[in-house]
């Protein structure tokens, strides 16, 4: 597993089904879940849509 | 890592402090509790509550993991390691008091006390020395009790036992909802947690409590956005569950892990420090699995310890009720160097955050 930077460590994936390529979220040593993308884009797409939508009141 | 930079992005961040201006009751205090270190620490040392209308308070509810394992389980470990077994455990444990001594004390008595980075970690040491007798010390909330399910179900070393201190959060979230004199509003959610056990586990706050609760994540805007969604619902008079962190938490969770979990444990009452007893709080080997469990096999059994030393306040601090700065104790006699409560000992604790940034202050 690399965390990036260069720092590779041995990870246990067990609870996740990850591929090679795929983002991961590590708790102490093990892969707890695989983080999606698509919905990390989403939420800064949500967060501006957010901040646009509505105008503030005074 | 462009899009890391984007979660953190001071502009951005700046606009959502306005929506929340804009959306916060003009009068009245607002309370909204977190229950994760990994959120006090992002909103103690980014400053997000300096960003926010002095009527919205952010406070940090039981979210260390660390903190609330009660001294009676601290003790257990300690008699283990002084009967001759090697215990393993987290770093952060070490120097958790406990009635009379912390793992470290033990350690100083000459006894084998290590630390690990992971479970996994504590089954290679014991597989390396199949002549000695280890334990592990398993604390950690439902992000960490899959580990700990993972190898037992994996059928370790027969020199490896488990002590085993999980505990479950949407227990002492209830339990913080039903304290009426502590009037919160809102919660934000722990985000890692959420990744096991999924949205769905908090539908009771909003439905049974009234209260609005959004999972979040741990980049400052992450966080800022929790506080926005949580404000917009409350002046909507609609509380509901949302999920802000939904880049890495489903509604159904990580299914994988809680069936791991539920083969290997069971679910009991725990004490947890400084709260007291909350039902169905605490995972422990099931029957099925009661061969690894180091209470039986090393004989170690402690019913009461003394969670709270004189003079701390740390039951008060986990419930948010009081700031660290408002303990005497604080940055005076309870230092990150010499803890005298639990939470100024782990980097996920209140105390030990406030102290971190307010050394970080004086320097600057």
């Amino acid at each position: 597993m690399d965390f990036g930077e260069g720092v590779l460590r041995e990870v246990n994936v067990t609870l996740v089904s990850a591929k090679v390529g795929d983002y991961v979220l590590v708790h102490a040593g093990y892969a707890i879940q695989v983080l999606d993308e698509k919905e990390a884009k989403e939420t800064i797409q949500l967060w501006n849509e957010i901040l646009e939508a509505e105008t503030p009141k005074n | 890592m462009t899009e890391k930079l984007r979660f953190r992005d001071p502009d951005l961040a700046k606009r959502v402090a306005e929506k929340i201006h804009d959306v916060a009751p003009k009068e009245g205090v607002v309370k909204i509790c977190h229950v994760c270190g990994t959120h006090e620490w992002t909103i103690t040392h980014f400053g997000i509550r300096s960003l926010l209308p002095a009527n919205v308070e952010v406070i940090a509810g039981p979210g260390c993991p660390v903190c609330i394992v009660p001294a009676s389980e601290i003790d257990e470990a300690v008699q283990l390691a002084l009967k001759g077994v090697t215990v393993t455990c987290f770093g952060d444990v070490l120097r958790v008091p406990g009635s009379k001594m912390s793992l470290l004390d033990a350690k100083a008595e000459g006894t084998d006390v290590r630390v690990v980075y992971s479970v996994s970690d504590a089954v290679r040491l014991a597989a390396k020395e199949p002549n000695r007798e280890f334990a592990f010390f398993a604390v950690g909330f439902e992000t960490t009790a899959p580990s700990t399910a993972v190898e037992i179900q994996g059928k370790p070393p027969k020199n490896l036992s488990f002590l085993v201190s999980h505990r479950i959060i949407p227990p002492a979230m209830k339990l913080l909802a039903e304290m009426e004199d502590l009037n919160l509003n809102g919660f934000i959610a722990p985000g890692h947690v959420s990744t096991i056990i999924g949205l769905k586990s908090y539908e009771i706050f909003p439905q049974k409590y009234g209260m609005p609760t959004v999972v979040a994540g741990f980049e400052p805007l992450d966080v800022l956005f929790g506080i926005y969604m949580i404000l917009k619902q409350l002046s909507e008079g609609n509380p509901r569950l949302e999920n802000e962190y939904k880049r890495a938490v489903s509604w159904e969770g990580n299914t994988k892990a809680q069936e791991l979990m539920q083969k290997v444990f069971s679910v009991v009452d725990g004490n947890w420090r400084g709260l007291g007893t909350i039902s169905s709080s605490k995972y422990v080997l099931n029957a099925e699995h009661a061969v690894y469990d180091a209470h039986l096999k090393h004989d170690v059994k402690v019913e009461h310890g003394a969670d709270i030393q004189h003079g701390c306040k740390c039951h008060l601090v986990i419930i948010g009720k009081i700031k660290p700065t408002q303990c005497p104790l604080f940055l005076k006699a309870c230092t990150p160097q010499k803890p005298v409560g639990a939470c100024m000992v782990s980097v996920e604790g209140t105390c030990r955050i406030w102290a971190r940034e307010a050394a970080a202050e004086s320097a600057s």
